[in-house]
């Protein structure tokens, strides 16, 4: 390895490879610096499978187009307006280009998996799902003469006044060194498996969390950046979170963990009290709001209750649900009180309204008399088994990143841009995203952001 | 709970696939996967012989080892695939030939061998054996012809019917029910599909081998073996159809249809087995079911013997060469046609019936 390049990038996720590609192609020497060993390499990539492309025009994958102002119109809705307009406009434009750019670097698509037809006009997914795609991307740009190092884990950076001038590097095997380059690219993800971090906002909750993607999305390039003067952007205390199967591994269950059973019965925390409208909204939006729920009951634990009516609606699960013939033995099973699972039951079958019930849109079943209600999609739980899904909350990603420019520069605290400093990917995907998330749009961040920084980055150091 | 222990894991893998379905683009498997909730010995059978083993969906798996989940569809279902041959073998008592294959091949081919060698020089003078016969007639006048068409007749319609029965019990396994045919439009997709190996590709890019890096080789060696048997074939056939109807007894002249068809044929034999056999080699040890490879490779030797042997035979037909050869090549077909039903040879009728089955879920899923 040689100790000087012209673009260092770290992170190894589709934004690193995305810049460490397009720097190369800018005719830049770069070097990928993944802190992961190599299976776990890319961060959340690997546990992702589409991208969110705005098109004028179906495709052969698209079922028809999706124009900017829609893409802006849906990012302006789940953020709730916290996003920065100028960059998610200029990122939501380039983004129709990256849907072909993406494939020039060896990633293929293919048409909506089954169970997500509803993104079939909106999202691209990647034909073997994100690890594919990532191996594609690595594929290419070890071709293009990308070097790539594992388990490199980056201990310092040495920047003055807002110029990035080396990486101090600890590897397992070939001890530490300090790499020297012209431009930094940052691409190192948020701290999502850093329960350490989490708990200066959640306290011990965070203790209870699952951690939906590898251990290594510790975060610790993101703080050393706004440690040496960074502008921060994005909430440091929120985190998406869905609710993921308590069974489920403390890191990297991936998607296969997910539950959306959600609406087809009630959720139940450890007391077994109902806590929140389970059939508020339709999916994707209902999916992203229970993991917060759920970290915000006692001991961040919940179990969601259905009967055997309606097992085969929802997606096969990795776990199965657990069963009991009664109410009270599932009670007995999941060590809940028996006597109060029966009586919130009991009140909720009560409480439920006729109605036609149809899941795929806001139906006409709905309760009465009780708090919370249950607004659409409520049907009386009685025919045996009883069946239940213990959940927790499962931690995708972080919004605090880096301020940056359209050029994805990184700014510094004082307003002043960055001579050599880009990030892209979740590490500054707080400036479009300020909260929520739609389906695809991370990757969308990562590689539209990915390539510009990685051009941007190239530009700087052959000038 | 399965009967097999092989049968639970390739159960409890299904039901994490069928949770995630990323691979649903890459092959027929998953989308058959997606088609059931529960998984019974013969959906599972079904599963692994529509499995083309190209390795994709291992390495684009977020699952796969080292993480905990420990996915490894290909080699799960390689073994599980393996599993099934013994478990539809006609008749049972014969199925422990699959437990240590390469022997029984080794030995089936040996024997076989041996005997045309022995035979051919017991019953021939030994001038007759080494001596050099040219023009029509020349092979028979060291077994008759009568002799030879039944001798082979007998083995290739035991080799028939054994394989019909086995397959017929994998069709019903599959959830045919009994009596149920497979139509014609089904039928066609799954000629057209294994005529090409349309799933042994990685979902486009090729499959995987020794490496991360995918190519199209062992798809060109199955194509060459493949179609190399074909033609072999359609050159005994139509020196059979020469002999009948037209009384033209063999061998042929070099520019004859069925020398050509032979030569062709032979040629694709060699190359191809001896591609496959060193893709086999060279290939990543966790996409295999290593305790098969007896079985592997002793199919892929018998039909680079029996393409060697024509080969030679051919070239040395004219010379004190033949008598010996004609017996080795003989000695190889024969038990090449006798362990059909017991060796690797029964993967292609399994994976053909599988993709039949596939096609008429396709078909009825979409209606038509």
């Amino acid at each position: 390895m040689s100790s000087k390049y012209d673009v260092l990038v770290i992170g190894g996720g589709n934004a690193a490879l995305c810049a460490a590609i397009a720097a190369r192609r800018g005719g830049a020497s770069v070097l990928v610096l993944e802190g992961a060993p190599k299976f776990y390499r890319g961060g959340n990539t690997r546990h992702t499978r589409n991208m969110r492309c705005a098109h004028d025009a179906a495709t052969e994958i698209l079922t028809g187009p999706y124009t900017e102002e829609e893409f802006w119109e849906d990012l302006l809705r789940v953020t709730g307006g916290k996003t920065d307009e100028e960059l998610a406009r200029h990122m939501i434009r380039e983004s129709k280009d990256i849907l072909n750019w993406i494939v020039e670097q060896g990633v293929r698509w293919q048409p909506s998996l089954g169970g997500t037809l509803s993104l079939g006009r909106t999202n691209s997914f990647f034909l073997g799902g994100g690890r594919a795609m990532l191996n594609a991307l690595y594929l290419t740009a070890e071709r293009l003469g990308v070097d790539v190092e594992y388990d490199a884990e980056v201990t310092d950076l040495v920047i003055e006044d807002g110029m990035f001038l080396a990486a101090r590097l600890k590897r397992p095997i070939k001890g530490e060194t300090e790499i020297r380059a012209t431009s930094l690219v940052a691409a190192a993800g948020g701290f999502e498996a850093n329960i350490e971090w989490l708990k200066q906002y959640w306290g011990e909750a965070a203790d209870n969390f699952l951690i939906r993607g590898t251990p290594y999305n510790r975060g610790s390039i993101l703080k050393m950046l706004l440690d040496k003067g960074v502008q921060e952007v994005g909430d440091p205390t929120q985190c998406h979170a869905v609710a993921i199967d308590a069974r489920a591994p403390k890191f990297d269950g991936g998607i296969i963990t997910r539950h959306d059973s959600v609406v087809f019965g009630i959720v139940v925390n450890k007391h077994a009290q109902r806590f929140y409208d389970e059939g508020e909204d339709i999916w994707p939006k209902r999916y992203a709001i229970w993991g917060r729920l759920v970290a915000a009951q006692p001991d961040q634990i919940a179990y969601i209750i259905f009967d055997s009516t309606v097992v085969t609606s929802f997606m096969p699960t990795l776990f199965p649900p657990i069963a009991g013939q009664s109410v009270a033995e599932l009670a007995g099973k999941l060590e809940l009180d028996p006597a109060a699972l029966e009586k919130t039951i009991t009140e909720f079958n009560a409480a439920v309204r006729p109605g036609t019930f149809d899941h795929t849109i806001l139906d006409d079943c709905v309760t009465e008399g009780i708090t919370p209600p249950k607004t659409h999609w409520a049907r009386k739980i009685e025919t045996p088994p009883y069946l239940a899904y213990p959940v927790r909350p499962g931690i995708t990603f972080t919004y605090l990143g880096t301020r940056v420019t359209k050029e994805a520069r990184m700014l510094m605290a004082d307003g002043k841009p960055s001579a050599n400093m880009f990030a892209a990917g979740e590490i500054m995907a707080g400036n479009v995203l300020g909260k929520g998330y739609a389906a695809g749009m991370g990757m969308t961040i990562g590689s539209v952001f990915g390539r510009i920084a990685g051009r941007e980055a190239a530009r700087h150091a052959k000038n | 709970m399965h009967g097999t222990r092989i049968l639970d894991e390739a159960d409890r893998l299904m039901t994490v696939c069928n949770s995630c379905r990323y691979c649903e683009g890459l092959c027929a498997v998953f989308p058959a996967m997606e088609m059931r909730r529960a998984f019974s010995d013969g959906d599972l059978n079904y599963l692994a012989n529509l499995c083309h083993s190209c390795g994709a969906c291992y390495v684009d798996c977020q699952f796969s080892p080292p993480h905990e989940f420990n996915v490894n569809v290909p080699q799960t279902l390689a073994v599980a695939r393996a599993e099934s041959y013994a478990a539809y073998a006609w008749p049972q008592a014969l199925s422990g030939a699959f437990a240590r294959n390469g022997l029984v091949i080794s030995i089936a081919a040996a024997l076989s061998m041996a005997a045309f060698i022995f035979g051919f020089a017991v019953l021939n003078d030994r001038s007759v054996l080494f001596g050099v016969h040219t023009g029509p007639g020349a092979f028979y006048k060291l077994m008759p012809h009568n002799a030879m068409a039944a001798l082979f007749s007998a083995a290739f319609l035991y080799a028939i019917l054994a394989l019909i029965m086995s397959v017929r019990a994998f069709w019903r396994d599959i959830g045919v029910p009994i009596g149920g045919r497979a139509d014609g439009g089904s039928m066609f997709q799954a000629i057209r599909d294994a005529g090409e190996l349309r799933y042994l590709h990685g979902g486009g890019v090729g499959c995987y081998n020794e490496d991360d890096r995918p190519t199209d080789r062992r798809k060109l060696y199955h194509h060459l073996t493949f179609y190399g048997f074909l033609l072999c074939f359609a050159a005994t056939s139509v020196a059979t159809l020469y002999h009948y109807l037209l009384a033209r007894e063999a061998p042929y002249p070099v520019w004859d249809l069925p020398v050509v068809l032979g030569t062709l044929g032979g040629i694709g034999l060699i190359a191809g087995t001896v591609g496959l056999f060193v893709a086999k080699l060279r290939r990543a040890p966790e996409l295999l079911d290593e305790n098969r490879y007896g079985m592997d490779v002793g199919f892929i030797a018998m039909l680079f013997l029996t393409g060697l042997t024509g080969m030679l035979l051919l070239v040395l037909r004219e010379t004190a060469a033949m008598g010996p050869l004609l017996a080795l090549h003989l000695g190889a077909v024969f038990a090449l046609f006798i362990t059909m039903p017991y060796g690797k040879f029964v993967h292609g009728l399994y994976r053909f019936a599988a993709l039949v089955r596939y096609a008429q879920e396709r078909r009825s899923e979409a209606g038509t």
